[in-house]
This record gives structure tokens, C-alpha cells and sequence, in this order.
């Protein structure tokens, strides 16, 4: 990827992370992780992941943070942004999150890259990432995938079982 | 090679390819592209502006009545009318409303309906971007249209507005699964996701339409196409005699007409994404010479046509009856599809 379009992205997302985490407005925080998710979205087209891409778009952007807007929504906003921007025990957070950053830095030198696998941006451009992605899930992957999707379909029939209990 | 590649420097040409001859193509390519979205946007343009002409007179006609008639030979030039007086009205901002998110709303909207066109490939080898995933990024940009409702019934800070844009939420976010999962079977047939790809594919299925084969799926995407788009019957958002103009209530002026060129602007794009899925795209049953994109335009006039004539033909439905419609019906019709679709290529395959 073209660094100067990297750096582009990079700053913007940690910028917009930034601002959504500091600001009090919640409906405007959430339009603000919606803008970070596209910055994500063209980063995700410069690794040559077009699918991922447009999954982050259509179900980060489309669907989980609509729904977000929904609980937010009924918030009353007035008390909301009235209080305090942030909580009594932020001292602690921030002293684990410096502490984390510390620990990515000093390891940040000693990480080895491992073996290439058969997936060169080569090999994913001539065939289209969809396609790959596709075949690998339905094949060598197969297991974890079915796996998941069960879990998933547990949480859904959970869902209407506890929405529904006051009906019988 | 396209401009994408050269920007990112994902491309191994332009690495090796340095100084004035590299720098002169990418400024050859965006001027191409420029122009063609110049193209594209002003034909779209025009095309809102007498689709409203064409409402009314389709619907006015179906009523027993003439429609507009003063401005112009049978009322031709209403729309400019209509024009001159939205952008001089004036532009009414709610006191208590939350003014970045009420300005930014409708412009979202427009860019959501609008960029989804980029991909439509208007006749062969024409298109804006011509891209691997062009059907999922139609799906994310629809997808994205719900905020500009959903922030403009929140940002005006009204009852009416709120509870619009509340329901036109939902109902998108409902009518977006059926939506994709109606799509799937399209997907299958062609066996990719690029629109040219899918145009080009239907070559070989009768009429050079999927729309036979694919007879469920196109019934659901339809039906979907007018949830999505929040056309009559499924106009719940903004149910005049309920929420007086739903999410756009507290909207006047050039606001106002943006969010009604989105939807109009929406209605076409829709129209375009069934046109190249499910009817061929700009092919037809014959060759007409000299106009590559005479059959598409035919196509997309006989879509919109068919929108005016379901809004003067079916009544409103009940927000319940649009839910359990969605979920209940379309989804698992929709679903049934995939798996007949997918039956169906195995045994012919064997």
C-alpha cells in the first residue's frame, strides 16, 4: 500500500477513535466509529481484501451500529451529556493502557514473521479475494465454520425464547 | 490497471513506472473518470427531475385526472417550476434541533442512493468503476441509506420526525435482509459478484433474462426494492395522515428537495440493480444501432412506470403487517430460493 495513503488512514482512525471515545454525545459518537469503520473499510481495500471490506461496511456500518443508534436513541441526551466525560477510576484504565502500549513497544522488535502461506496478492488478484476466501471457508475450514454458525444460531433461538416468555 | 491500483500502489506497474509519462496517465484516468461521473450524474439529474413529472401524470391519469397541465405544453416544464420555487423557499432550521447531524442528514442520503450507480454498468464497458464485488457494494451503500433517515428524524428533535424515522429504520434494516439474501441466487447463477460478469451470464439462460429461472428471488427483490425505497405500499415512515411527513417533517427548502431527489435517485438505482440482475442489463431481444444504451433506458422507464402504477393501485399496509411480511414471508421464500437455486445447479451439473 501507497505509504502516504497509509499514513492517511492511520491517523484518521486513531483520530476518530479518539474523538469518539472523548465525546459526551453519544449519537455523535456513533456517527463518528461510523466514519472510522469506512476509513477501515479502504484500508481493508489496500490489503486486497475487497470482501472484508464491504462486509465492514454492510454489517459493522449497516447493521451493529444501527441497532447501537437504537438503544441511544432512547437515552435521554440531555442527562447523558450533563455529566462528567469521563468516570472516577480513569486514572486506572489509563495507567493499564500505558502499560499495555509500553509492553507492544518493547515487543514490537522481537516479533518473527512467520512462513507465507500459498495466498500471495498475486494469486488474490488473479482469482479475486472472494472467491479464495469462499473456498477456503467451505473447505479447510469447514468445521469451525459450521461451529459457529450453530453458536450463532443458539444466541438467536435464545434471543426469541426470552423476548417471547411472556406470550405462553 | 485501474485508478484504484495507482492510487494505493497496489499495482506492480506503477512502482517501476516513475516521473512525468506515470504522473500524465493518472491524470489522464481521473480526467476520464471525472466525466464519466459528470455524465452519469447529470443524466441521473434530469431523470429525477422528470420522474417527478411523470409521477404525476401517471398517477394523475390513472385517477381520471389530467395531472399538471399550466406550465408549459401539458405541464412539461412543472418540475423547473417546481425547482425554482424549493430553491428560493426559505430554509427553516428547528430551534432545538442538533444542527451538524440536521445538515449532514440529507446530504448522506443522496450520496447513499447515489453512489450505489457508480457500479451499474450502463452498456457494455461502460461503467464508472468496474469492481469484483460491485452486487456487495451496491448492498453496502443501500445499507448505508438508513442513517440519513434515521439521523434526520433524531436530529430535528421532533415526535413526528422521530417516530418516521424510527420506523423507516427498521423497516430498511428488515427489507435489507431479504434484499441480499434474494440476491444470493443471482450470485449463484453467474458465479460472481461482478455486475458486468452477471449482465453477461444471462446470455445463455432464455430471453437473456435471469428473471425465469430466478422467478422467486426477483419477486422478493422487488417487493424488497419497494420496502427499501419507501414507496407506496410500504410507505409507513411517512404516512401523511399518521406522522405528517414522517422524518423529513421539520425539513424546508433545498433540504427538503435533497432528501426528495434521494428518493427518487434511490427508486432508479433500485430500478438500474433489478435491470442488470434480473433483466439483462442493456441487452435486449434485438440490436438497435447507434444507442448501446437504448434497451436500459427502456427497461429503467417501464420500472418506473411499474412503481407509479403499484403506489395508485395498492393501499397502505399496517406496520405489522409490513413486519410479519418481511420476516415471516419474504425471508424464508428468499432463503427457499438459495437452496432450490443451489438443488437445482447440482443436478444439472450431474
Amino acid at each position: 500500500m501507497n505509504p502516504i495513503v497509509f499514513g492517511y488512514l492511520a491517523a484518521a482512525i486513531l483520530l476518530l477513535s479518539l474523538l469518539a471515545v472523548t465525546n459526551k454525545n453519544p449519537v455523535h459518537a456513533i456517527l463518528l466509529v461510523i466514519v472510522m469503520f469506512f476509513h477501515m473499510a479502504v484500508m481493508y481495500i489496500g490489503l486486497g481484501a475487497e470482501f472484508l471490506a464491504a462486509v465492514q461496511v454492510i454489517v459493522y456500518a449497516g447493521a451493529i451500529l444501527v441497532l447501537f443508534l437504537f438503544v441511544v436513541f432512547v437515552l435521554n441526551i440531555r442527562e447523558e451529556t450533563g455529566g462528567e466525560r469521563f468516570s472516577s477510576v480513569w486514572p486506572f484504565g489509563l495507567s493499564i493502557a500505558t502499560g499495555l502500549l509500553l509492553l507492544a513497544v518493547i515487543l514490537s522488535g522481537k516479533v518473527r514473521l512467520g512462513a507465507m502461506g500459498p495466498y500471495t496478492p498475486q494469486v488474490i488478484a488473479a482469482e479475486t479475494h472472494t472467491k479464495i476466501l469462499g473456498r477456503v471457508l467451505y473447505t479447510d475450514y469447514i468445521l469451525p465454520f459450521e461451529i459457529s454458525s450453530l453458536i450463532l444460531l443458539v444466541a438467536v433461538v435464545g434471543a426469541i425464547t426470552l423476548a417471547g416468555r411472556e406470550d405462553r | 490497471m485501474n485508478l484504484f491500483d495507482l492510487w494505493m500502489g497496489t499495482s506492480q506497474g506503477i512502482q517501476g513506472a516513475s516521473g512525468a509519462a506515470g504522473a500524465a496517465g493518472i491524470a489522464l484516468q481521473l480526467a476520464i473518470i471525472i466525466i464519466k461521473v459528470a455524465v452519469i450524474v447529470g443524466v441521473l439529474m434530469v431523470h429525477v427531475t422528470w420522474a417527478t413529472y411523470f409521477e404525476r401524470k401517471t398517477i394523475g391519469h390513472m385517477q381520471v385526472r389530467l395531472g399538471p397541465m399550466r406550465v408549459g405544453p401539458h405541464g412539461f416544464l412543472q418540475p423547473i417550476a417546481d425547482f425554482i420555487k424549493l430553491f428560493f423557499k426559505e430554509d427553516v432550521i428547528p430551534a432545538s434541533a442538533d444542527k451538524p447531524v440536521f445538515f449532514v442528514a440529507p446530504v448522506i442520503s443522496i450520496f447513499a442512493t447515489m453512489s450505489a450507480v457508480a457500479v451499474i454498468p450502463i452498456f457494455s464497458g461502460f461503467e464508472i468503476a468496474d469492481i469484483n464485488i460491485g452486487l456487495l457494494y451496491i448492498l453496502a451503500m443501500s445499507s448505508l441509506s438508513a442513517y440519513g433517515v434515521i439521523m434526520a428524524g433524531w436530529a430535528s428533535n421532533s415526535k413526528y420526525s422521530f417516530l418516521g424515522g424510527l420506523r423507516s429504520s427498521a423497516q430498511v434494516i428488515s427489507y435489507e435482509v431479504a434484499m441480499g439474501l434474494s440476491l444470493v441466487g443471482v450470485m449463484m447463477m453467474a458465479g460472481s459478484l461482478n455486475l458486468t460478469e452477471i449482465v453477461k451470464a444471462q446470455q445463455k439462460y432464455p430471453l437473456g433474462i435471469f428473471a425465469i429461472p430466478q422467478i422467486l428471488g426477483f419477486f422478493v427483490f422487488m417487493v424488497s426494492a419497494f420496502a427499501e425505497t419507501n414507496r407506496t405500499p410500504f410507505d409507513l415512515p411517512e404516512a401523511e395522515s399518521e406522522l405528517v411527513a414522517g422524518y423529513f417533517t421539520e425539513y424546508s427548502g433545498m433540504r427538503f428537495a435533497l432528501f426528495y431527489v434521494a428518493e427518487y435517485i434511490g427508486m432508479i438505482g433500485m430500478s438500474l440493480v433489478a435491470i442488470t440482475c434480473f433483466l439483462g442489463g442493456w441487452t435486449g431481444p434485438f440490436h438497435i444501432p447507434y444507442v448501446p444504451f437504448a434497451w436500459l433506458l427502456i427497461k429503467l422507464y417501464l420500472m418506473i412506470f411499474l412503481f407509479y402504477w403499484v403506489r395508485a393501485t395498492v393501499p397502505r399496509y399496517r406496520y405489522d403487517q409490513l413486519m410479519k411480511l418481511g420476516w415471516k414471508f419474504l425471508i424464508p421464500l428468499a432463503l427457499f430460493n438459495i437452496v432450490l437455486t443451489g438443488a437445482v445447479k447440482l443436478l444439472v451439473k450431474a
